[in-house]
């Protein structure tokens, strides 16, 4: 193909090579040292910390701003989601009920 | 890496790839969405199928589409991609200990292939390193699996979103299910009541700290969590609440 965008192509390699920098940040050195134990008690609660920070503000956020209208399709269906999860404690039925909430509000009402 | 025998000949393989099939509907129509943005953003074909094979990363290909298409210079694209992946470099130092026995490359490849949901499925399922080589094994076993139908899922869906470009319309909210999906796995990680208020001040904390350039909102939202668990841990009855 003639019209690829060459410095795209050089964008794409470099956030390549950042994936592979960031996921592998403390893997690269081979020098043996372990986390003080601090950091290690720490670190149990990152996880869920990292998923928080990257799921709420999808939910609860209207370009950057609190959503002000109850009527959000998102919020039932994270609602739903969850009580789902706890029902069943499987990711895949929060997947299947939340999308059930969230489909026919979101086309059917345009919440 | 599952192209290892000893990986994908050990039980812990299965185990890996039975969990992560749990998961990965919500992967897969995470990956689906963005390969419809990419193209329906204006990127070309063949940009969006390397974008989508290279990268494996969503938030950082997403937070990097407008800023390619305004034509942003480089450093401010990659230095962008690299603050989204910041709660990557977090993860690796968790992975390192169980990790360290392998040569250098293979480290790094696991690294690459772990995204987020890996990550939390290997963590939930081994508390700490394996004491010895069999145990290091099926480790790493567990990971190899989980990582491939994490691959797999990811880019196939990306390059089925690439071509079905034109055919599905980015208003129906399908990318949706990848939040639910994410939803499903914080609620499987909510176990114990200081992981709980870890994830209220971090979902608090991204929300106000939103206005921030380069989505450093995740990175400050970590950190105030952790700092504030390990603060209340102290206090008398924190102990209590530990798993």
């Amino acid at each position: 193909m003639s019209d690829i965008d060459g410095r795209t192509v050089v964008v794409v390699v470099g956030l390549a090579l950042i994936t592979v920098l960031a996921r592998g940040f403390f893997l690269m050195s081979g020098k043996a040292w372990s986390l003080p134990h601090w950091a290690q008690r720490g670190l149990q609660y990152a996880p869920i910390a990292a998923l928080a920070a990257v799921v709420v503000p999808e939910v609860v956020t209207v370009q950057g701003h609190l959503v002000s209208n109850w009527q959000d399709a998102r919020l039932f269906a994270a609602a739903a989601g969850a009580a789902a999860y706890f029902w069943r404690k499987d990711v895949l039925v929060t997947i299947v009920v939340g999308m059930a909430v969230y489909l026919p509000l979101h086309i059917g009402w345009s919440w | 890496m599952f192209l290892r025998r000893s990986n994908y000949s050990h039980p812990e393989f299965r185990a890996g790839v039975r969990d992560f099939q749990r998961v990965a509907p919500g992967i897969a129509a995470w990956g689906l969405m963005t390969g419809v943005a990419m193209v329906q953003s204006g990127m070309g074909v063949v940009e969006s199928l390397l974008m989508a094979l290279l990268v494996f990363a969503g938030s950082s290909q997403l937070a990097a589409i407008p800023l390619i298409l305004a034509g942003a210079p480089l450093w401010i694209i990659w230095a962008t991609g690299f603050c989204v992946n910041l709660r990557f470099v977090v993860f690796s130092l968790h992975l390192r200990p169980f990790l360290a026995h392998l040569p250098m490359w293979e480290r790094i490849c696991h690294g690459y292939l772990t995204a987020d949901l890996s990550y939390v499925q290997f963590t939930s399922r081994f508390a700490r390193p394996g004491a010895n080589a069999a145990e290091r094994q099926a480790q790493e076993a567990y990971l190899a699996g989980n990582d491939m139908v994490n691959w797999m899922a990811w880019v196939g869906s990306s390059l089925a979103g690439v071509a079905l470009a034109r055919l599905i319309p980015q208003d129906w909210g399908l990318a949706f299910a990848g939040i639910l999906c994410l939803v499903g796995i914080l609620c499987s990680l909510a176990t114990t009541r200081l992981r709980l208020v870890s994830a209220a001040v971090a979902g608090a904390a991204a929300v106000a700290a939103y206005g921030l350039p380069l989505k450093l909102n995740i990175l400050l939202a970590i950190a105030t969590a952790v700092l504030a668990c390990m603060v209340i841990e102290k206090f008398p009855g924190g102990h209590a609440a530990r798993p």
